[in-house]
């Protein structure tokens, strides 16, 4: 069930989203693999990559060009329509 | 009930502050503080239903606009200060007062934004007068200015809780206090009114006797002022101006107003010599004029001090309408209390307590 509690504040920050409940399975789903920039971060995800695909999931690769910048709309919404879950990862 | 009926039959129209939503597995007391709503202690979480019984307090409609919180300036309606209350664990019958203690607060010559603002350790004290505190049961006896009771608790609470999730005043960011006090948790209590003899402070600042009204100052609490020996108003208060002459440093003159709380056995000593407060407030603030030469910056290589260019005048310690005595505390205990104000009073009309009427 969900309940609610009343803002105490003058509403001026954003109300994060409820976090969506974890899927039972991934049987189905399209898994997203976001890159956030940062040095052999495609090492490490070609081999989360080839594990998915071995367990028969489709996966979609994306990312950002640098960590030191945050993503922009654009691209978290792009994630958000294409995939159902996704893994964000970094590397050194 | 009533509350809880409402609550389910409106489906949460009833009010207008955003939901946040939280699940099962979801802690709503943890909510408050990973949201940064408390302000260190827990708070009660605002469900609809205890914020609805809130509103059940107050005649006025939960949409009215009450005032621009500082320091951000953030409308605040009557329902946002229903919100608050319910954080801070107030009963329904407290809002009246809160509510006039916020008025107050938004009075331009409290200064909020400066008080929440300060490197000093000033907050709003409250201080209640007439039949509304003995109708809400506020302590203005033993333990007057410590823990235990509700509403001493709760409406000083639920005011610092305003300015922090409202007015967007929180600590290490515009609450630039140095090291903060105690206090800004909660100082509020009611004055003992139970000597006919006595002039409340209320009726001292202007209304009639009677009426409930509620007193903002900007101060902190407690420092103690001990003296069991004196018998004579005159040396009282000769002894009592030895410890108010120390408030902010013994040397600044004329930039901070006190109050002085008088606890019973103090005040029993001007009482049987026929002192009103009048006599009081007057005999305190002569006990504090000091000539210059004594408080010189500089001597004994300390540098706080007044310009060598006063050392042949006498210099008083505050303003003439500095001082304010309030009756309180247990009947044991030859000592009383000083609240020091805000040291930012070099213009006496800059800052000023400020009073309001309750309107129930």
């Amino acid at each position: 069930m969900t309940t609610w509690l009343r803002d105490p504040t003058a509403e001026t920050s954003s109300l994060k989203r409820a976090r969506r409940a974890p899927p039972a399975s991934l049987a189905g789903l399209t898994v997203g693999l976001f890159d956030i920039g940062k040095t052999r971060s495609d090492e490490f995800f070609n081999q989360v990559e080839k594990r998915f695909v071995e367990r028969g999931l489709k996966v979609k690769r994306y990312g950002k060009p640098t960590n030191s910048k945050v993503a922009t709309p654009e691209n978290v919404q792009k994630v958000a329509d294409e995939a159902d879950v996704v893994v964000i990862g970094l590397s050194d | 009930m009533a509350e809880r009926l409402e609550a389910k039959h409106r489906g949460g129209t009833a009010l207008a502050a955003r939901k946040v939503e939280y699940g099962d597995n979801d802690d709503p007391e943890e909510i408050c503080f990973q949201r940064d709503w408390t302000d260190g202690l827990p708070v009660t979480p605002p469900t609809d239903v205890r914020v609805l019984r809130m509103l059940s307090g107050t005649k006025r409609r939960p949409d009215e606009t009450i005032g621009k919180i500082p320091p951000y300036l953030a409308d605040c309606t009557i329902e946002k200060v229903a919100i608050n209350a319910v954080l801070a664990g107030c009963r329904p019958e407290y809002m009246p007062v809160l509510l006039a203690a916020l008025e107050a607060a938004l009075e331009p010559v409290f200064t909020w934004h400066g008080v929440l603002a300060t490197t000093y350790f000033s907050s709003p004290i409250i201080i209640v007068n007439g039949p509304v505190a003995k109708r809400i049961e506020m302590n203005s006896g033993i333990n007057a200015l410590g823990q235990g009771n509700r509403a001493n608790a709760t409406i000083g609470r639920a005011l610092n809780l305003i300015v922090q999730n409202v007015g967007g005043g929180r600590p290490g960011e515009a609450d630039r206090a140095t090291l903060g006090a105690p206090s800004k948790y909660t100082l509020c209590f009611a004055e003992d009114e139970s000597d006919p003899e006595w002039e409340p402070l209320s009726v001292s600042r202007g209304f009639p006797r009677g009426a409930s009204t509620v007193t903002l100052f900007q101060g902190h609490g407690v420092e103690a002022v001990v003296d069991q020996k004196s018998r004579t108003p005159e040396g009282l208060s000769r002894s009592i101006g030895s410890s108010l002459v120390k408030i902010g440093h013994t040397r600044l003159t004329q930039s901070a107003r006190a109050v002085f709380v008088l606890s019973p056995e103090h005040y029993a000593i001007y009482r049987e010599a026929g002192w009103d407060r009048k006599r009081i407030e007057r005999a305190l603030y002569e006990a504090t004029i000091r000539p210059g030469r004594e408080i010189l910056a500089g001597a004994d290589g300390i540098g706080e001090g007044v310009p060598a260019s006063r050392a042949d005048e006498m210099v008083p310690k505050f303003h003439e309408d500095g001082l304010m005595v309030v009756r309180a505390g247990g009947k044991a205990g030859l000592f009383s209390a000083i609240l020091p104000g805000w040291l930012a009073g070099r213009n006496r009309l800059e800052l000023q307590p400020v009073t309001k009427q309750i309107r129930e």
